[in-house]
């Protein structure tokens, strides 16, 4: 319910109630204060400059024949990734694979093992690029593939680190389930490959023994040709031989996990699958039977030549191939649905996931207001704060000096192949030398660090924290108001690292250049003091600066211009869908002390389009109140989502409009907000709700009798809309239904359109209609039923903008629904709605479930004062007078009969209850 | 049928206009609801207790009767030939009792005595001409006889007797193992409607105009065979008898199509007291009235009768008169107590009166003694519940002009709005339940939402110490 960003940090802490060190979470001030471009920035992203518009999930591969490569992006739209360059980002994020251990034969086995690599979970950031991946490495079979592995990776991308460091749990297990997913599949197919190559093998010897018979009868035993024929055929029965073996691991593979506590064998849910499929997996101890049975009529065995495997210009097996159909649409179904679920900022997934724990334990009243969400079939997920407590531990005691740096030296040795240009970086001597000394230290570091990857790979839990990009946006808003001198003081370990590069020479030599190219703040400092050196903590590249920067500080002003020129380079570069490294060379090839003119010197066209759409559309929708200091067109739209300040119209435009126009980060993270807020649920229930929130604003402020319409709702009496234009009905409907309790889970409770009569049953569940008003028989016979029951319904007309209901006199709607509120925001006021609606589910809880309110003391009690002692506690202890008790009192009702049917059941229809009051017609 | 539902929606036509025009969103009526001729309690009813309404489907067809089994139990039958068994506490269906092909046309309830215990058992008969009983614990059929001369009309149980009888084109007596004991000659033309059970082992058998009574020998020996006889015929109404019943002990009481009431002497079978309901007892500016709109027969027609032995309540067309016993005369009546025909009455204890028709609703009314002469005049009373002048005049004209035999007068006291087609029957239980049956295939469950509420209250925390907490 809570669903305020700036709430976030508060609710935290109350809710860990451990002592919050982190400084950029808990200010000693608010949020704001530490914002003063909030128009300008969003606070809430920190990599603004990332060339990607959203999280997106990219899955690679390390091909044998072409090194790493991009396969698939999820969602598939190159709108996701905007120019941000994939084949770079799959080097990178393919590189740190140390999980890849050897397959083959190890010494002294005679026969290839099959070598069951636990996947391995990294977190890697890309500070240059403003990418922050996790990074879910794993391996999958192949026999045509080198040591028949095939080494693949998935990988979240973000532009936002916290969020995949706080949602480290959450998507490591995700992304485990979707990898168990897909290695099954893979298990499945790659047995089913290895059978057939038995087969082939099978259909060789044979034929090769005939051969070998031929010659023998023809050229005796001993003849040159007779004896390459029986070596040819040892082969051969060898190959079987380890073939067999291969088969047998394989197929043994699940026994064998079985008995690991930790493994949780993949089990496919049933969704739109045939069922032969389910059944198929159902039984993984055994996944040979069904396909490969099925095959085995239709495949005729193949005669082998020996040494065909050993082909390089062979066609390797797509990841589509490599896997089971079957699982393989699975695994691309689920990763979609990770893609869903962390799509949007931080603060609403964290938020909502707090929401989801908190709701999820008001088992009693959750009911009632919330989207449905089958809490009871959910899976006994581990608690949200348990889950969050260790992240958050991870985030907000970020301590860098706790970092150790073999860790940074781990990020370090994230490659990129330009070794000549780092050189170009680097014009200052003092820091080559110190480079040069790091490299030494970085070489022993990082030896030092495979063995603790070896270490964790053989955990296959352990979180790799990147300690340099981790550290710096921790401390963010902390070290601003820092001076350069005390930069060093805290980050003693930082020390430039370049151009350390690595060969990894594998068996087949394919080189793999590796070559760090993480920038220091020192370099940035040196580069360009006076506008980057605050920047320091937060990376490498300059343009960051002005997006990140939340300086209150004269330097902002005073680097301005340059800023802007920033800016105009971030452009350029956005606007470039060419690969970065490729840019990066001659942007960095300037020795420029100054950004501006460096950006000049480029030589690029300077604003890109994009860029200038944000800045026009800046000004006129900003706020006013909060207009930018520098004029800095960056980021421009986004701020103007910011939900406190937005005005209804600004609300109103449509945020895809803004994520299309601009690929600012900052612009994605807004637009995902307006969906963001309770992924958890149905999103489109949520969605839904929220523009009700929207609605139901307007509608209170445009309708002065929305307080006795709201108080029907409440009260559980039906609320028919009546107009003769159904899209005007729809709109009153869908702003009222953030009003509608639900009565469970019998039916729906909202009928937007009714162009035909209603009955009486029908206002058993039906709380709110919209009904068609028609000149016709069915119209007037729709209006007799509605004469009819009028006593149950309270009828508001669209059109005459009249309302027919009971008078009300009570306080609480007024809070909830005040005509002169002075919430501006559609999204606020829903928030408002919600909390007065959970204080309203609490008054209910506490009424509902106090013994002494409804039933006697003692036995000889009467009804009479029983009575009167549940008006004296709703009047005193819960504040409820008026007429408000019936709204307490139906929701009450509901409340017991939820209890009473319990959860899970249809049970009967909800009873209908209603008052014998006097309807008054209100009128505008 | 059809005429009942035209008739229905023409009534509400005339009297609910002023909120219909509102609705249909002419602006030049939104004043006060108009009041009409027609009675109209208007929304506020502090004396209806009935707050919660439960909906009982199952049924496919006209649901037209309905039987109470016991404290918790209830049967519901109509023309789709299903009898339903019900608790009315929970609204839940215990039993669905298939077998009849054809609709209902009368059950009742019989029950068994045997020596440990008498379980309650459903007697019905069809138009698909069989009788059958059923077993309302287990829900089977224990007995069924079929392929009778003519479908059964009526049933009549002699607990006492341990018989039944099925009036039709013939009248049948049967034992308790659907064994025929003896029966009447056919009557050609015309069928047994209702039957009452006299003293001495007579029974009353409504036919078209005459009321015959047959008397039962009871064999004194296993030699002799059961007889029925007819002894009187009685030709006094002038028209078909839509309602027999019997009062108490010296009485029993008819009406026919055309308004008339007579109250007969159990014993000696001679006319007590004979009102013709717009004849006699309504004065002349009704009858006035009556030419002036040339009535339908329909309109005098006796629909319903019942008795609380002091009075009886009949339901003459759109009206309910309460006849005094004592004092030989009407002496409370509503000419137009509903839209339309009032199908069914009751008179419970308390003085309450519980009507319900084809308009649709259930109205209840109490029994009052109107305000000496004097104050006739008092505002206060009559505009207590929001009613018009002009329901009132023809009463107190009436009192006026028939010398105060009018003494008391019916109140409308809530109604209960909910079925669209006519509410064939009510059946009150205990602690105010009602259950009500009507054309529109429904069966509602009435309930004193206070009470629900309480019970559910009880239910919770009884589940709460059950679960040992939340």
């Amino acid at each position: 319910m809570i669903s305020s960003p700036d709430l976030v940090a508060f609710t935290e802490e109350d809710y860990f109630g451990d002592t919050y060190v982190e400084p950029n979470s808990l200010p000693e001030e608010f949020w704001l204060p530490l914002f003063p471009y909030a128009g300008n920035a969003n606070p809430w992203s920190k990599a603004s400059f990332a060339k990607f518009t959203k999280d997106f999930i990219l899955i690679s591969e390390f091909s044998e024949q072409v090194g790493p490569q991009p396969l698939l992006t999820i969602p598939d739209d190159p709108k996701a990734w905007g120019t941000f360059d994939l084949n770079y980002f799959s080097l990178r994020i393919m590189s740190v694979d140390y999980q890849t251990s050897f397959v083959g034969h190890p010494p002294g086995c005679g026969y290839p093992k099959l070598n069951f690599v636990e996947d391995s979970r990294v977190v890697l950031g890309d500070s240059k690029e403003g990418a922050f991946a996790y990074v879910h490495h794993l391996t999958l079979y192949d026999l045509e593939a080198r040591g028949f592995v095939r080494p693949f990776c998935i990988a979240y991308i973000s532009a936002d680190e916290d969020k995949i460091m706080q949602q480290f749990q959450e998507l490591s297990s995700e992304f485990t389930k979707a990898s168990e997913c897909l290695k099954t599949g893979n298990r499945k197919a790659f047995a089913s490959e290895l059978e057939r190559k038995l087969k082939d093998l099978e259909y060789t010897r044979t034929v090769l023994h005939e051969e070998a018979e031929l010659q023998k009868k023809e050229n005796g035993c001993y003849a040159t040709q007779s004896i390459e024929k029986a070596n040819e055929l040892a082969n051969v029965e060898k190959s079987i031989y380890e073939h067999k073996d291969l088969l047998k691991q394989v197929t043994s593979y699940p026994n064998r996990k079985l008995k690991d506590p930790d493994f949780l064998p993949y089990e496919p849910e049933p969704l739109g699958v045939d069922q032969d499929q389910i059944s198929g997996d159902s039984n993984p101890e055994d996944p040979l039977d069904d396909p490969s049975s099925a095959r085995r009529p239709s495949y005729t065995p193949q005669f082998i030549k020996a040494k065909s495997t050993k082909c390089f210009d062979k066609r390797l097996k797509t990841l589509e191939e490599l896997s089971d159909v079957y699982f393989f649409n699975q695994t691309m179904d689920q990763l979609a649905q990770i893609e869903k679920t962390f799509r949007g900022d931080l603060c609403y997934i964290s938020t909502s996931q707090i929401d989801t724990a908190l709701l999820k334990q008001q088992k009693i009243t959750n009911f009632l207001f919330e989207v449905f969400r089958d809490w009871e079939e959910e899976s006994e997920k581990p608690q949200y704060g348990q889950m969050l407590a260790p992240d958050n531990d991870n985030s907000s005691n970020p301590a860098p000096s706790n970092e150790p740096a073999s860790l940074e030296s781990y990020t370090s040795c994230v490659e990129t192949v330009l070794i000549k240009m780092e050189q170009d970086i680097s014009e200052e001597g003092q820091q080559e030398t110190e480079s040069s000394l790091c490299d030494i230290t970085q070489d022993n570091s990082e030896e030092c660090l495979e063995a603790d990857m070896k270490d964790s790979v053989s955990s296959g839990e352990s979180i790799e924290v990147l300690g340099s990009e981790r550290s710096f946006p921790a401390q963010g808003s902390f070290i601003q108001s820092e001076s350069q001198a005390s930069l060093p003081v805290h980050y003693p370990e930082v020390v430039r690292r370049k151009e350390v590069s690595k060969r990894t020479n594998s068996e087949d030599s394919i080189e793999v250049l590796s070559t760090t190219d993480s920038i220091t703040p020192e370099d940035l400092r040196a580069s360009c003091p006076t506008s980057i050196y605050e920047e320091g903590p937060y990376g490498d590249s300059s343009e960051k600066h002005i997006y990140q920067s939340p300086a209150l500080s004269q330097q902002q002003v005073d680097s301005g211009v340059k800023d802007a020129g920033g800016v105009e380079k971030e452009a350029t570069e956005q606007a470039d869908p060419a690969c970065c490294i490729g840019q990066e060379g001659p942007r960095f090839e300037e020795p420029a002390p100054e950004l501006g003119q460096e950006c000049s010197n480029s030589g690029l066209v300077k604003v890109a389009p994009r860029s200038s759409i944000a800045e026009e559309q800046g000004p006129g929708v900003d706020d006013g109140g909060f207009a930018s200091a520098d004029g800095a067109p960056e980021g421009s739209p986004s701020y103007k989502l910011n939900l406190t300040y937005l005005s209804d119209e600004v609300a109103r435009l449509d945020v895809d409009d803004f994520s299309d126009s601009t690929s600012f980060m900052s612009d994605s993270t807004s637009s995902e907000r307006a969906a963001s807020p309770f992924l958890s649920g149905n999103p489109i229930t949520v969605k839904h709700k929220r523009k009700a929130g929207q609605g139901a604003l307007r509608f209170i402020r445009e309708y002065p009798l929305a307080q006795q319409a709201i108080f029907c709702l409440l009260s559980g009496r039906t609320l028919v809309v009546m107009g003769a234009d159904e899209e005007k009905v729809r709109k009153l409907v869908n702003a009222l239904i953030i009003f509608v309790p639900n009565l469970g889970k019998y039916a729906e409770t909202v009928k937007p359109w009714l162009t035909s009569p209603f009955q009486i049953t029908d206002l058993h569940s039906w709380k709110l209609i919209g009904l068609h008003r028609v000149a016709s028989p069915t119209g007037s016979s729709m209006l007799f039923s509605l004469n009819r029951y009028s006593r149950y319904v309270s009828i508001l007309d669209a059109d005459h903008k009249t309302l027919r209901c009971p008078p009300y006199k009570g306080t609480l709607i007024s809070k909830l629904a005040d005509h002169w509120t002075q919430i501006k925001c559609g999204s606020t006021y829903f928030m408002h709605v919600q909390s007065m609606l959970s204080q309203l589910c609490s008054k209910a809880f506490l009424y509902t479930f106090c013994h002494h309110l409804h039933l006697p003391i003692h036995p000889g009690e009467g009804d009479a004062s029983v009575a009167s002692r549940r008006m004296g506690f709703l009047q005193h202890q819960l504040g409820v007078s008026g007429e408000d008790f019936k709204i307490v009192q139906f929701l009450g009702e509901l409340i017991k009969l939820h209890y009473l049917q319990g959860p899970g059941k249809g049970g009967t229809p909800p009873v209908f209850r209603f008052d014998y009051t006097t309807s008054f017609l209100y009128k505008i | 049928m059809l005429f009942c539902v035209r008739s229905f929606v023409v009534a509400l036509h005339s009297h609910k206009l002023g909120m219909l025009r509102w609705l249909l969103g002419d602006r030049e009526s939104q004043g006060p609801v108009e009041k009409t001729t027609v009675l109209f309690i208007g929304e506020e009813q502090p004396k209806n207790a009935y707050t919660e309404l439960q909906v009982l489907k199952g049924h496919f067809d006209m649901v037209r009767f309905l039987v109470r089994i016991d404290d918790v139990r209830f049967a519901s039958a109509g023309d789709d030939g299903i009898v339903l068994l019900w608790n009315v506490q929970t609204g839940e269906r215990l039993h669905e009792l298939r077998g009849h092909s054809q609709q209902i046309t009368a059950i009742t309830r019989f029950q068994k005595h045997s020596a440990e215990s008498s379980c309650p058992m459903i007697l019905s008969a069809s138009s698909d001409r069989s009788v059958s009983l059923w077993d309302a614990d287990t829900g089977n059929r224990v007995q069924t006889v079929t392929d009778l001369r003519s479908s059964v009309k009526c049933l009549l149980v002699l607990e006492r007797l341990d018989l039944w009888l099925s009036g039709g084109n013939d009248l049948c007596v049967w034992n308790r193992n659907f064994e025929l004991l003896c029966k009447t000659e056919d009557f050609n033309d015309a069928g047994i409607t209702a039957m009452i059970e006299l003293p001495k082992n007579c029974i009353a058998a409504a036919m078209d105009k005459e009321l015959i009574i047959y008397r039962l020998t009871v064999p004194s020996s296993e030699l002799e065979s059961w007889e029925i006889q007819e002894v009187k015929r009685l030709i006094d109404h002038q028209d078909s008898i839509r309602a027999l019943i019997s009062v108490n002990d010296q009485a029993f009481a008819s009406g026919s199509h055309v308004g008339e009431l007579i109250v007969w002497d159990s014993l000696d079978w001679t006319i007590q007291s004979y009102e013709r309901v717009f004849g006699d007892t309504a004065q002349a500016d009704i009858q006035s009235e009556i030419k002036l709109l040339s009535p339908k027969q329909n309109e005098m027609s006796v629909q319903h009768l019942t008795s609380d032995g002091e009075y009886i309540v009949a339901a003459i067309g759109s009206g309910i008169y309460v006849y005094s016993l004592l004092t030989k005369n009407v002496i409370a009546y509503r000419k137009t107590a509903h839209d339309s025909d009032v199908l069914h009455t009751l008179k419970l204890p308390n003085g309450q009166l519980i009507s319900c028709s084809e308009d649709g609703s259930v109205r209840f009314w109490m029994l009052q003694d109107l305000p000496p002469p004097a104050e006739h005049a008092s505002s206060a009373f009559f505009g207590m519940w929001g009613f018009g002048r002009a329901n009132k005049q023809p009463n107190q004209q009436v009192k006026k002009g028939a010398d105060c035999l009018v003494l008391r007068s019916l109140e409308l006291t809530g109604d209960l709005i909910g079925h669209s087609g006519a509410v064939q029957m009510f059946l009150p239980f205990n602690d105010n339940v009602l259950v009500t049956c009507s054309t529109d295939h429904l069966v509602m469950l009435w309930k004193d939402g206070d009470r629900e509420s309480r019970l559910r209250s009880l239910d919770l925390f009884n589940k709460l110490e059950q679960n040992k907490g939340l």
